[in-house]
This record gives structure tokens, C-alpha cells and sequence, in this order.
């Protein structure tokens, strides 16, 4: 779940990390309000989603008027299929220095990293590909946290790569240790996969403020964050509950299955286990089909949630054949073949149908479904290739 | 032979009179697992499925002298029943639970790290010895013991390899599934050194999935050492567009990074065989192994 940036820089303000002052605006009136109380203010879209910038999601404005001209033209357009409902309007920066200061998961590591560059305002992806030695990181213990020596190291070693901030260093890194370890209190205190900011802006004055952030919380963990769920899902969606959010994946996700759409494909793919789905589609691909999802039913693959599986499949008019490939292991084929046979009878389902079933009593399962008029597959690359067959010959 | 567990091993069972815990308890029993006793806050005392319950893993481990443990709680409390099986002196944990918070296994892995544990999982279908003791659950009838060892991140995908090596008379040693959270208690680097010193395993399967770096760091730990056994590998998720999580937690194309290709291309370079279907494991496991005995 990634915050909007209004969300992520609360979160930031309430660690005691410093944010330009701000009004969230969901008309061009609250927006011309908003440049009325604060003065000069950027006027920037709220969508999860990155390249707002490009997209014209942001703009400066100096008076009212210019503020209500601008949210009216933002607020009517679509960023990357995201829809934009609200803006955050914030006082500008007077920026002597762009930094990083960001925290990541690090799977190789198993521990969060904490990283901090010199080279703000830019994509930490992109530094780290082009010029991987101006980001300093630490991997800090996870119940004791970055101590203040180890943020130093990596704030000396990221700070030589400014030059212009050579005199100034000390203080910048003593100012460092305790916003490092802020952020990096939050990010476990919020489940954060990522928690960073950038530009983390030297002011003029001497600040250190959080121009612009972002936080995305581990999916396994929002039922810790009920209430930063509930405001993103409000902030999203608008009256007429269009989130920008792929339809298909957003109603698999109200009905609690594990879904992935690819917008196009012509072949539903359902399956148990995510390995085992994730090389379906690559079956269906290999013989030149294309799939239309990724849908895992889980372990033991019940046949009510076949049913419900294979109704959510079919909601894209796209798809014109379904292809499932269940190992029964604890379950037995035969109740998975007549879960089958009984969701495609009260479903009423028209499109070519092959099932590849293999496990405890597959045979048993395999004249269920024969006599069903479901083509049975005995090995996953045949049955995917009869079931791109079938379809190809319905285009 | 085999690895990591055997008919010796002595399971206590995290979680026993949950629904998915007392249901896979009786699977293992049928196994031939020793299960030799259950934990459960609050219900020490009692009895089930013929083992004495206990309210802490510490006071089971005396009683008992279980040495692995089974966890299957729900996924708020499996990184709190990891450490407590950690901190009670077992040598293996093998944790199932799927869905438990990442940060919280971050602080898990590192508790284990500062004790002699090995942990598997989470989010991982367990480990079996073919013919001897599975914890987890990997179905009871799929196995034969044999000569592949077989060490996976999914889960269905590594019933179907057992299946197949033992339908073709090969058989397995041990299969381990190491799951498929991005933070996982042990990678293909923990397992393979366990088979290259079982001599009963002759060749390893290696099923890997995209996301994270596992299978490029397998492909230079076999490269840097000379692994010598034949290793025949498998990954999930060529047509997986990036930046979508394919079931599993860990099952994430970070920009160009954790692509099916790259990984492909990292073990085929390390000389393992590559192959698309489960039918093509068991054939080039067949294969690798005719040649080396000719």
C-alpha cells in the first residue's frame, strides 16, 4: 500500500522530521484558500503512483487566482490511470542543497537498509544504477536501530560528494543522526517497506526539510494500520468510486483472491500455489497463447473457491478460454473435478474450459471431467496447449 | 539419509489444536513424524492427538527433548513463536504461516541469527525425508525415497517435482521448501551445502520463482565452490510483468531486477541444466544422473 504524499509527510511530521506547511485541497476554491493563508504554494496532485511532475501534476503558483487556474486544470486529469481527487498545497523551499535520506527493505540483507546521498531530487534507482558509490548505507540492527557513529560514517562518506558542503559537514551530519533515526523508527513503527525522502532539502536557513516523501506499507502488516487504509481509500477514490486501479484486480481484492490482471490476454489462468500459476502463464505463452491473469486458489483449492475463482476469471469479456492446472495433494482430484464441473454448470459458462489435474486420485478426476465434455489435461504443457488451441480456433 | 531431518527427529508442534495444526499434525503422524508434543499458551496440561501439550516451547523442550519445531500459528504471532522456539535451544524451526508482517520477520531472523537455530520458512510447505519424518505439507503419498534432493520456493511446484522424480524411479532424498517471503529464515546458499555432504544425494532440483537475488547468489555459490552434483533448475514467472506481487510476497520484478531470464541465465552459466516443465526436471534429472554413472 503506498501513501499519497500528504499521508507519508503526517506520518513524517508526527516522528518529528520537519515538512513545509501545507493544505490539502479537493476543489480549485480550497486551493485559491489555501495561496490566500500560505502565500506562494506548489500545487501538487495526490496519486500513488510516481511521475507526477512529467505529467504536469505539479505546479507553482504565486496568487490565488493562479492557484484555483491551476487545481482546476490538475484536479481534471488522469496521472498514469490515476484518476487525481485531492492536492496538497505547500509553501515553497529556498533550497541550498538537495539530499536522500531513505529506508528500504533489503531482502538480501534481511534487515532494512538505510541509505543516504548527497544526490537528492533525482531517482535513488537511477543513482544507484549510474553512480552507486554516492549512496551511503547501513544495515541497522532492528531492535536497537542506527546508532548515532554508524549515521555519522554514512553521512561523512555520502557528504564527500558534495564538495560545496565540505565546511559545513559536521553539523549537517550531527543534524543527520537523529532524522535518520526518526525515519528509520518509523518505517518499523508503520510496517514500511520503503520510507524515504527525497528531496531531503538543505534550507537557506540551515533546515533539513522533507520536500517530498514517500512510504509504502507491507501489505501482510495493514491490519496493524487500519486507520491509514481507511484515509487512503478515501483519499483515492472519488464519488463515483473510480480509484484508477485496475477494475478486475480491485474487485478480486474485495473478494479476498489472489489476482493479478494482465489487461489483453485472451486465456484466464486459475491454478494452487503461486508457483505453480506463475508457470501456467508461462505454459500459455510458450504456445503462443496469451493469459488474461494470474490467479492462485490456494492449497487446498475447495470447489467453492474453483466457483468463485472462475467466476472472477470470467468478468473479462477478453477472456475466451480458461485454463486450470491444480496439483491435488491433500485434496482429492475427484472433489476438485466436481467442484469444477459444478461452478461451470451454475456459472453457465460458454467458453472452452481445460483442466490439468494431477495428484491423489487423478484418474477418478479425469473421467468426472470427461464425461462433463471437459477436456482433461495429463500434462500442464499439453494442456495448455489445447487450451490455445481451442481459442485460436474462436478468434 | 538426507538432510536437515530423519526418523530420529522429535517435533513439537507450535499452534497443535488450531485447525491447520491439529489437521497437518495428523498428516505428519501418518507419516511416521515423531511428534512428541504440542504448544499452546494457556493449555499446558492437557492432551492431543496422543502428546502432551505444553505452555511454552521451553518447558516442552525439557520435557520432551524435541529438537525441530513446528510452527503454524497465524501470522501476527509467527515471528514471537519463531524466537521462542529459537531462544528454547531447538536446532530447527520450520515455520508454514503465511501472511506474517516482513519487518517482523526481519526481527525474527536476526534473534535467530545470535542462536545456534536453523530456520525454514515462512511462508513455506515444510520439509521432507522421503520414507522417514516430513514437518509441514508436502502430501504424504507424493515421495519415494531416492537420490534427488530437492529445494524449492514454492510450494505446489515442489509436490509436482516429487511426484515426478518418484513416478521415474528416481526418487528424493530430502525436499525442502524455503518459501516465498522476500525475508526467509534460509535461501538456496543454506541448503545446497547440506547436499553436496549427504552422499546419498546424487543430483538437487532447484525450483526458484522471480523476485529478489536467491537464484543469481545459488548460481555463484555453485560456480565458487565446484559444486560437483548435477543441479537442474526451474523458475517461475517469465511472462510476470514488473512491479506486481504473483502470490507470493516475495514474487516481486523490482525494476529490471529478479526477472526469470536473469536468473536463468545466472544458473545456466553456473552449468546447471534449465528446464521449462515439471516433465523436463525429471527427464534431465534422469539424464544427469545416467551420465555421471556412465
Amino acid at each position: 500500500m503506498k501513501l499519497l504524499e500528504h499521508q507519508a509527510k503526517r506520518q513524517l511530521a508526527r516522528a518529528g522530521i520537519e515538512v513545509p506547511a501545507g493544505r490539502l485541497a479537493r476543489t480549485p476554491e480550497e486551493a485559491a484558500a489555501a495561496a490566500r493563508e500560505l502565500g506562494r504554494i506548489a500545487v501538487k496532485a495526490q496519486v500513488p503512483i510516481g511521475g507526477r511532475g512529467k505529467a504536469g501534476g505539479i505546479a507553482v503558483v504565486d496568487t490565488p487566482e493562479d492557484a484555483r487556474r491551476e487545481a482546476a486544470r490538475i484536479l481534471a486529469l488522469q496521472i498514469r490511470g490515476y484518476p487525481v481527487r485531492s492536492l496538497w498545497c505547500e509553501t515553497g523551499l529556498e533550497i541550498d542543497q538537495e539530499l536522500y535520506l531513505g529506508v528500504a527493505l533489503d531482502r538480501d540483507r534481511r534487515r532494512l537498509a538505510l541509505m543516504l546521498s548527497a544526490a537528492g531530487g533525482m531517482e535513488i534507482e537511477q543513482v544507484a544504477a549510474e553512480t552507486p558509490e554516492k549512496i551511503a548505507r547501513l544495515w541497522p540492527d532492528p531492535f536497537a536501530g542506527p546508532q548515532a557513529f554508524e549515521v555519522r560514517e554514512a553521512a561523512f562518506a555520502a557528504l564527500a560528494h558534495a564538495p560545496a558542503l565540505r565546511d559545513r559537514r559536521g553539523r549537517l551530519a550531527a543534524a543527520l543522526v537523529p532524522l535518520a533515526q526518526s525515519l528509520h523508527r518509523l518505517a518499523i513503527a508503520s510496517d514500511a517497506l520503503t520510507c524515504e525522502i527525497n528531496p531531503l532539502v538543505l534550507t537557506g536557513d540551515g533546515r533539513l526539510v522533507a520536500a517530498d516523501a514517500k512510504l509504502e506499507v507491507d501489505e501482510n502488516a495493514e491490519y496493524r494500520h487500519g486507520d491509514l487504509v481507511a484515509e487512503l481509500a478515501r483519499d483515492v477514490s472519488g464519488d463515483d468510486g473510480v480509484t484508477g486501479e485496475d477494475p478486475y484486480e480491485a474487485e478480486a481484492k474485495r473478494r479476498g483472491l489472489t489476482y493479478v490482471h494482465l489487461p489483453g490476454g485472451t486465456i484466464g489462468c486459475i491454478g494452487n500455489g503461486a508457483g505453480l500459476v506463475m508457470n501456467t502463464l508461462d505454459l500459455v505463452q510458450q504456445v503462443g497463447g496469451r493469459p488474461n491473469n494470474f490467479l492462485d486458489v490456494g492449497g487446498g483449492a475447495s470447489a467453492d473457491r474453483v466457483r468463485e475463482s472462475l467466476e472472477m476469471v470470467l468478468r473479462d469479456p477478453d477472456v475466451r478460454g480458461v485454463f486450470i492446472n491444480i496439483f491435488g495433494g491433500i485434496t482429492r482430484g475427484d472433489e476438485v473435478a466436481r467442484g469444477v464441473v459444478r461452478a461451470r454448470d451454475e456459472l453457465g459458462m460458454t467458453v472452452p474450459l481445460v483442466v490439468r489435474m494431477t495428484g491423489t486420485n487423478e484418474e477418478e478426476g479425469r473421467r468426472i471431467l470427461t464425461e462433463a465434455g471437459i477436456v482433461p489435461g495429463v500434462s500442464a504443457p499439453e494442456a495448455a496447449r489445447a487450451i490455445v488451441e481451442l481459442v485460436g480456433g474462436r478468434t | 539419509m538426507g538432510v536437515l531431518i530423519d526418523r530420529s527427529t522429535r517435533v513439537v508442534v507450535q499452534g497443535i489444536t488450531g485447525r491447520e495444526g491439529s489437521f497437518h499434525t495428523q498428516q505428519m503422524q501418518a507419516y511416521g513424524t515423531r511428534v512428541v508434543a504440542g504448544v499452546v499458551p494457556g493449555k499446558g496440561g492437557s492432551e492431543t492427538l496422543g502428546v502432551p501439550v505444553f505452555d511454552t516451547v521451553r518447558e516442552a523442550v525439557e520435557a520432551t527433548g524435541a529438537d525441530a519445531s513446528f510452527v503454524i500459528v497465524p501470522p501476527p504471532f509467527a515471528a514471537d513463536a519463531v524466537m521462542e522456539a529459537a531462544a528454547a535451544g531447538l536446532p530447527l524451526g520450520v515455520c508454514v504461516t503465511e501472511g506474517t508482517p516482513v519487518l517482523d520477520m526481519v526481527r525474527a531472523v536476526a534473534f535467530v541469527e545470535r542462536t545456534s537455530m536453523r530456520l525454514i520458512g515462512p511462508n513455506c510447505p515444510g520439509v521432507m525425508t522421503a520414507g522417514q519424518c516430513k514437518i509441514g505439507f508436502i502430501p504424504n503419498h507424493v515421495a519415494r525415497p531416492g537420490r534427488v534432493g530437492v529445494v524449492a520456493r514454492s510450494g505446489t511446484l515442489t509436490y509436482e517435482v516429487i511426484q515426478g522424480l518418484s513416478q521415474a524411479g528416481l526418487g528424493e532424498t530430502t525436499a525442502v521448501g524455503i518459501g516465498g517471503d522476500p525475508v526467509l529464515g534460509s535461501t538456496f546458499t543454506d541448503i545446497l551445502p547440506l547436499f553436496a555432504a549427504d552422499p546419498h544425494t546424487e543430483a538437487v532440483v532447484l525450483v526458484g520463482e522471480i523476485g529478489g537475488a536467491a537464484e543469481e547468489q545459488a548460481a555463484r555459490w555453485i560456480a565458487e565452490t565446484g559444486f560437483d552434483k548435477p543441479v537442474i533448475a526451474f523458475i517461475s514467472g517469465r511472462t510476470a510483468p514488473p512491479g506486481k506481487r504473483m502470490g507470493h510476497a516475495g514474487a516481486i520484478i523490482s525494476g529490471t531486477t529478479g526477472t526469470a531470464q536473469g536468473k536463468i541465465d545466472a544458473l545456466r552459466g553456473a552449468g546447471a541444466s534449465i528446464a521449462d516443465t515439471i516433465e523436463g526436471v525429471v527427464r534431465l534429472a534422469g539424464e544427469r544422473l545416467a551420465a555421471r554413472a556412465g
